[in-house]
């Protein structure tokens, strides 16, 4: 089983849109992984029907309790990510201030908790999102909606990972295909760490470039094999030439070019893959992208 | 006035509307200053070409064990929620990549034998762009944490101008990270599947924070209306709609600012400020 990555370090270059395209290449040989948490929307084109709904429990959260609280303050003076406020209101006996934690800046380290001199801070578990093991027209996919303002993405992506490596490992199939995360940081390193490929999505923009070389330089230093396909290439052609140079002097091949058409927004709005709706040019393009990730896995 | 500009989805045109927005204010004699804090793929340079004229790293506490004091009692290894620490026999290991720099471990420690130091995991840099403020952060390749180098970015907010904090994509922590303690949130989107899927996401992030906020929608299509019904739906103001137009792509792959290369499409950033100010005295 070879796991394959689609990352781009710029947002909106077409990560989803190839990653359907290649659900529908390989189907019933791939188990589909949507890796992009806190906003996925590989679902809009694969339709899962959900076979399985799972909480995501992940780290805790600080809660003072108020009737325990005398005030002092320590917690305040503790924690670094100013999540402990002073509320206006006083407690008993207008006697002393009174604390309250702000659920979106504490970042569950527990150092207050562990502080409090009148353990008067409860740290109950808390639910970050959920994920769900489904089946699809193309194959079987593992999907997670990270709770809102939720905390710890990376967890999510790498549990989503590791439950479609499971069901490939099980049910035998090829490929576990993942679609990434704009980015560089924890959460695309969550889903880069064990891939045998990762495919960059780019697109001939200054901001393409600059954010291909970034991403480009984090699966070097992660020892990732990579390969570059530039999406919308004609926008820019010169762009495309220069990012074409670029991953032949980064020694990173380059998987080919998509061509910009309004296929891509067309397929979208029917919920079908690009290959479905329009077995034309774009698709030819993508295809040839993909053969190209078949001869450098 | 403080002014985050974001959007659950990448490469909806976050970077475009900012650092237009930002130099047409400062066309207008607006004090106004650009903050990046899409740290880990900051694009704002490309179409401002500031001159920088500041360059500071960024870092975050993250403990050293003395392994003359340690006695392995693991206190530090309980108490780590991020699993940065781990027990092997006696000695007690450290993982910084892995740490939130909570400073807790060195609090906890009986034999006090955590010190902390300073580990660069990027720089912020500041300088102008004609008469506009800029200021970046760069995440080093490799550094998974960056909400402490958005922090520092955003030390350098300008009190008496206007600030323009262009947001990374996403709703999780770096998107908290950048859009706290601001007046309003403007979210773009465009309308396409993908497009409203993720700007729901971004709308139940926004009123979970509690900032008001707006929706530009980008790449407006004259036949295509499903991001005006989206919005009328779930009540939500439009601000502005900037059409689909492919020479605006073809600008911004360039690296020009849009409203020199297409300067009829000033009018929509002033009715853009317009609403937007609007919005902020409410």
């Amino acid at each position: 089983m070879k796991e394959i990555v689609v990352i781009s370090g710029k947002g909106g270059t077409g990560k989803t849109s190839i990653t359907a395209s290649f659900a529908s290449f390989t189907s019933k040989k791939a188990v589909l992984a949507d890796c992009d948490v806190d906003a996925a929307d590989l679902h809009l084109i694969l339709k899962p029907d959900i076979k399985n709904r799972y909480d995501f429990k992940s780290g805790h959260i600080a809660q003072i309790n108020a009737d325990k609280c005398t005030g002092c303050g320590k917690c305040m003076e503790l924690c670094r990510y100013e999540a402990v406020h002073e509320d206006d209101s006083r407690g008993n006996n207008n006697s002393h201030p009174v604390f309250s934690i702000d659920h979106i800046s504490c970042e569950g380290c527990g150092v207050c908790v562990h502080f409090c001199p009148e353990s008067a801070i409860d740290f109950p578990e808390e639910i970050c999102g959920e994920w769900f093991n489904s089946q699809t027209r193309f194959g079987p996919m593992v999907h997670a909606k990270l709770g809102i303002a939720a905390e710890n993405s990376g967890k999510l992506v790498t549990l989503v990972r590791n439950e479609g490596k499971k069901i490939a490992q099980n049910q035998n199939l090829e490929y576990l295909i993942i679609d990434g995360s704009p980015g560089i940081g924890c959460p695309v390193i969550a889903s880069l760490t064990a891939a045998d490929l990762a495919l960059i999505v780019t697109e001939p923009t200054v901001s393409g470039i600059h954010d291909t070389k970034r991403i480009a330089g984090l699966t070097k230093r992660l020892n990732i094999k990579a390969l570059i396909c530039v999406n919308k290439w004609d926008i820019n052609p010169e762009a495309s030439d220069a990012i074409r140079e670029f991953s032949e002097s980064a020694q990173i091949p380059f998987a080919g070019l998509v061509r910009y058409d309004k296929v891509f927004t067309n397929a979208q709005r029917q919920e079908l893959s690009i290959p479905e709706f329009d077995d034309g040019p774009v698709t030819d393009d993508i295809r040839k992208v993909w053969e190209s990730v078949l001869k450098n896995l | 006035m403080n002014i985050a500009i974001a959007s659950g989805k990448g490469g909806t045109g976050k970077t475009t509307i900012s650092t237009n927005l930002a130099y047409y204010l400062a066309g207008r004699n607006i004090s106004v200053k650009y903050l990046d804090c899409d740290v880990e793929e900051p694009n704002g340079h490309l179409f401002l070409k500031p001159e920088i004229t500041k360059k500071q790293p960024a870092f975050i506490p993250v403990p050293s064990i003395d392994e003359s004091k340690c006695t392995g009692c693991g206190k530090c290894v309980q108490l780590c929620e991020y699993n940065a620490l781990a027990r092997l026999g006696k000695t007690v290991m450290v993982f910084a990549e892995l740490c939130h720099g909570c400073g807790g471990c060195t609090l906890i420690c009986p034999q006090n034998a955590i010190t902390e130091h300073e580990k660069e995991i990027g720089f912020v840099e500041s300088g102008k762009s004609g008469k506009t403020g800029f200021v970046h952060g760069r995440l080093k390749i490799g550094e998974a944490m960056s909400p402490p180098l958005i922090r520092s970015v955003l030390e350098k907010k300008d009190k008496d101008s206007v600030n323009i904090i262009d947001a990374p994509p996403g709703t999780s922590c770096p998107v908290i990270a950048s859009v706290k303690n601001t007046d309003f949130i403007v979210l773009i989107t465009e309308p396409t599947p993908f497009g409203l899927n993720d700007l729901g996401l971004a709308i139940e992030t926004t009123k979970t924070i509690g900032i008001p906020f707006g929706v530009v929608i980008n790449r407006a299509d004259k036949d295509n209306n499903d991001a005006e019904v989206f919005c009328k739906q779930r009540d939500v103001m439009i601000l502005c709609e900037i059409p689909d137009d492919r020479s605006i792509a073809e600008a911004y792959s360039k690296g020009e600012m849009i409203i020199d290369a297409i300067p009829q499409l000033r009018n929509i950033y002033a009715k853009l400020w317009e609403a937007i100010k609007e919005q902020v005295k409410k």
